[in-house]
C-alpha cells in the first residue's frame, strides 16, 4: 500500500515510519490500523478466555485466585466487545465504505485519525489496570452497582476507558453516516447501495443514539464513586436497578451494533459465491431497520429476574420475540440467495455459511431466553454464555474472518493461502462448537456463570469445553499466519478478485491504490 | 459538498449531545414511572400505608420466647401480652441472659401464630435482624418495634409472636446436648 502512494506524483509528500501511521488521514491506513488493533485485542482477550477455561477444566480452585478469575471474565467481555469486535467492524467500514460508494475518502479524515488513536489509549488503560493495586475491575462487563461503586482505582480507570472508547465509536459513526449520506458516487441512490453500507449506516445511527446513554450511565457511576452523588446507592436514596435499566437501554441496541455489520459482510459474500444477486434486497434493508428500531424497546428482557410487573414482563417478552421476524427474513434471504446458485466454497463463503447456520442456533437460544419464565430459570447460567457466544463468536467473529478473507486480496494485492484458510475454517468451526455447545447443557443443568468453581457433576462437559477452547484459540494462530503470508506475498490478485463479485470496490486495481476515486466513478448501470 | 458535510456533522453532534442528556433524563423518568405505576416505590414496605390507626378494633398480642438446647441462655419477654389497635406503633422488649461461662453468638428466628397474620406484621426494628453476641454472664434488653397492618383480616383477634434463639457458632442441637451431657 505504501508503494502505491508513490504512484501519485504531484501529491503532498507523506511522512514515513511511525509518523505516517500517527498522522495519517487516509481511510485505508486507518482501516488497517483498526483491524490490527482489533486483532491484538482479540488475542489479548482470547488469552484471558483460555485462562478462564483452564481454571474450569477441573472443579475446585487450581490455577487462579477467584478474584483474579472475576477480573478475567470482566476484562474478557469488555475488551472483546469494545476492543476487538467493534473496532474490527469500524476497520471494515473505513476500508470498504469509501471504496463501495466511489468516494475519495471518509467525510472527515482528521476526525477519523482521532477516532482511531483514542482506541489504543483506552485499550492500554484496560490492560494496565491489571497491574494496579487490587487488580483490574472485577464487577462484570455490565458494570452493575453496587459492585462497581465499591471497587478500587481500576474501576475508575475502566469507566474512563469506556468513556474514551464510546467517544471513539461516536466519532467514527458520525464520520460513517456523513460519508454514506453525502459522498456517494452520482447515481448511487441509497436503495442501490451495497448491503454492507446499509447495515453500517443503521449501526452508526444506533451507536450515536446509545453510546451517549452509556456515557451518561458510567458518568453517574463515576460521580457516585467519587463525588458523593447517590444515583445508584440505595443508602442515599438511589436505586441500583435503575442502572440496569439505563445500561440495557444502551446494551440491547449494542448487541445489534455487534451483529448488523456482520449481516452486511455476509450479505456481500453470499451473493458473490452464489453468483446471484442478493435475494430480497429491499426486504433486507427494511428488516435491518426494523431490528434496529425494535432494539430500543426490548431492553428489560436482560433483567426479568430483578422483579417487574407481569404486564412489563409480557411486553418485553413479546417485543423480544417480535425481533425473530425480521431476523428470520434475513436468514431466509441468505438461504434463498444460495438456492439454485452456482456455489463455490472458498474460505469466505465457508465462514459465511457457518455464520448463517450457527448464528441461527444462537438466535434460537435467544428466543428460548426471551420467555420470561424460562429466563428466570436460566438467568446467569451457562445457557446464557452459550447463547451469546454463538451469536458473537460464530456470528460477529466469523463474519469478520469471512470479510478478511474476502477483501484481503483487494487490500494487499495477493491471494491468501486457500489451503491454510480452509484449515483455519475447519479448526475454528469445530473448535467453536466443542467449546460452546456443551455450555447449553451445563446451563440447563444449572451451572452458574462467572464462578471459578463448580459442582462435580459438571466436570465432563467443562473438560470438553476447555479442550475445544484450546483448539479454537490456537487455530487463530493459523489465521495470523495466513494474514502475514498474504501481506508479504502470494499469487497476484486481479482487480475483480472473485468471479461473481459485484460493486465499485472491484473496479479499482488490487492492491487498492493509496488514493482511489479522486474523480467520482460513472456507474455502469 | 464540504458545506453539506459540516451540516450533517452539526446535526449528528446535536443528536449525540441530546442522547447524552437523555441518559440523565432517564433518572427522573424512571422514578416517575415507578411512582405512577406503583412499582418499586416501597409502598409495600412503607409505614405510610400502615400509619392509619384502626381504633374500631382491638388485637391481643402474645409474646413467647424459646431457647434452642445448644444455648446456655435465659430468654423471656418483658411483658407476656399487650392489647393494641391495628396501625399503632408497638414497642416491646425481650430480656436475655447468658448463664454460660463463655461468650456465645445467637440468632433469633421469629414465627407467628396464626401464620396468615405474618404478612401483616411490619417490623421496623428487631433484635432478630442481627446476630446477638453475649459475653459470659451478660444480660441485655432487646427491642422490637412493629406495626400491625390495619388490612389484617378482622377475624384475627389474637396474634402470637414467638422467637427462638439458635446458636450461630456452628453447633447443632445434638452437639449442644452432647456437650451438656459431658459437662453434666
Amino acid at each position: 500500500m505504501s508503494d502505491a502512494a508513490h504512484a501519485h506524483p504531484g501529491h503532498h509528500t507523506h511522512p514515513t515510519g511511525i509518523m505516517r501511521w500517527l498522522t495519517t488521514t487516509n481511510h485505508k491506513d486507518i482501516g488497517t490500523m483498526y483491524l490490527w488493533f482489533a486483532l491484538i485485542m482479540l488475542f489479548s482477550a482470547g488469552s484471558m478466555a483460555l485462562l478462564i477455561r483452564t481454571e474450569l477444566f477441573q472443579p475446585g480452585l487450581q490455577l487462579v485466585h477467584p478474584d483474579f478469575f472475576n477480573q478475567l471474565t470482566t476484562m474478557h467481555g469488555l475488551i472483546m466487545i469494545f476492543g476487538a469486535i467493534m473496532p474490527a467492524f469500524t476497520g471494515f467500514a473505513n476500508w470498504q465504505v469509501p471504496l463501495m460508494l466511489g468516494a475519495p475518502d471518509m467525510a472527515f479524515p482528521r476526525l477519523n485519525n482521532w477516532s482511531f488513536w483514542l482506541l489504543p489509549a483506552a485499550g492500554l488503560m484496560l490492560m494496565s489496570s491489571f497491574l494496579l493495586p487490587g487488580g483490574a475491575a472485577a464487577g462484570g462487563w455490565t458494570m452493575y452497582p453496587p459492585l462497581f461503586i465499591q471497587g478500587g482505582i481500576s474501576y475508575d480507570l475502566t469507566i474512563l476507558a469506556v468513556h474514551i472508547m464510546g467517544l471513539s465509536s461516536i466519532m467514527g459513526s458520525i464520520n460513517i453516516i456523513t460519508t454514506i449520506l453525502n459522498m456517494r458516487a452520482p447515481g448511487l441512490t441509497l436503495m442501490k447501495m451495497p448491503m454492507f453500507c446499509w447495515t453500517w449506516l443503521i449501526t452508526a445511527y444506533l451507536l450515536i443514539a446509545t453510546m451517549p446513554v452509556l456515557a451518561g450511565a458510567v458518568t453517574m457511576l463515576l460521580t457516585d464513586r467519587n463525588f458523593g452523588t447517590h444515583f445508584f446507592n440505595a443508602a442515599g436514596g438511589g436505586d441500583p436497578v435503575m442502572f440496569q435499566h439505563i445500561f440495557w437501554f444502551f446494551g440491547h441496541p449494542e448487541v445489534y451494533i455487534l451483529i448488523l455489520p456482520a449481516f452486511g459482510i455476509v450479505s456481500q459474500i453470499i451473493p458473490t459465491f452464489s453468483r446471484k444477486p442478493l435475494f430480497g434486497y429491499a426486504s433486507m434493508v427494511y428488516a435491518t431497520a426494523s431490528i434496529a428500531i425494535l432494539s430500543f424497546i426490548v431492553w428489560a428482557h436482560h433483567m426479568f429476574a430483578v422483579g417487574m410487573p407481569v404486564a412489563a414482563q409480557l411486553f418485553f417478552m413479546f417485543s423480544t420475540m417480535l425481533i425473530a421476524v425480521p431476523t428470520g427474513v434475513k436468514v431466509f434471504n441468505w438461504v434463498a440467495t444460495m438456492w439454485k446458485g452456482s456455489l463455490t466454497f472458498e474460505t469466505p463463503m465457508l465462514f459465511a455459511i457457518a455464520f448463517v447456520c450457527l448464528f441461527t442456533i444462537g438466535g434460537f437460544s435467544g428466543l428460548v431466553l426471551a420467555m420470561a419464565p424460562v429466563d428466570i430459570q436460566l438467568q446467569d447460567t451457562y445457557y446464557v454464555v452459550a447463547h451469546f457466544h454463538y451469536v458473537l463468536v460464530s456470528g460477529a467473529l466469523f463474519s469478520i474472518f469471512a470479510g478478511i478473507y474476502y477483501w484481503l486480496p483487494k487490500w494487499t494485492g495477493h491471494m491468501y493461502d486457500e489451503r491454510l484458510g480452509k484449515l483455519h475454517f475447519w479448526l475454528s468451526v469445530i473448535g467453536m462448537n466443542i467449546v460452546f455447545f456443551p455450555m447449553h447443557f451445563l446451563g440447563l443443568a444449572g451451572m452458574p456463570r462467572r464462578i471459578p468453581d463448580y459442582a462435580l457433576q459438571f466436570t465432563e462437559f467443562n473438560q470438553i469445553a476447555t479442550v475445544g477452547a484450546f483448539i479454537f484459540g490456537f487455530s487463530q494462530l493459523i489465521f495470523l499466519t495466513v494474514v502475514l503470508k498474504t501481506i508479504r506475498g502470494g499469487a497476484k490478485a486481479p482487480a475483480r478478485v472473485w468471479e461473481g463479485a459485484e460493486g465499485l470496490e472491484w473496479t479499482v486495481p488490487s492492491p487498492a491504490p493509496y488514493h482511489t476515486f479522486e474523480v467520482a466513478p460513472v456507474l455502469s448501470k | 459538498m464540504a458545506v453539506g458535510n459540516a451540516k450533517t456533522l452539526a446535526k449528528l453532534v446535536v443528536v449525540t449531545l441530546g442522547m447524552f442528556g437523555f441518559g440523565f433524563a432517564l433518572v427522573p423518568f424512571y422514578y416517575k414511572i415507578c411512582e405512577v405505576t406503583g412499582i418499586n416505590s416501597g409502598a409495600e414496605q412503607s409505614l405510610a400505608k400502615n400509619s392509619h390507626v384502626d381504633a374500631s378494633r382491638w388485637v391481643t398480642l402474645e409474646f413467647d420466647a424459646n431457647i434452642n438446647a445448644a444455648l446456655p441462655w435465659q430468654f423471656k419477654p418483658v411483658q407476656r401480652s399487650l392489647k393494641v389497635h391495628p396501625g399503632e406503633l408497638v414497642q416491646m422488649e425481650y430480656e436475655v441472659v447468658n448463664t454460660g461461662d463463655r461468650p456465645v453468638v445467637g440468632r433469633a428466628v421469629p414465627s407467628y401464630g396464626p401464620a396468615r397474620a405474618a404478612a401483616f406484621i411490619k417490623k421496623i426494628e428487631c433484635f432478630c435482624f442481627t446476630p446477638q453476641t453475649l459475653a459470659a454472664g451478660e444480660s441485655r434488653r432487646m427491642p422490637v418495634m412493629f406495626v400491625l397492618d390495619p388490612a389484617m383480616d378482622p377475624d384475627i383477634h389474637t396474634v402470637t409472636l414467638s422467637y427462638t434463639f439458635f446458636s450461630v457458632d456452628g453447633k447443632t442441637q445434638a452437639d449442644g446436648l452432647q456437650e451438656g451431657a459431658s459437662r453434666g
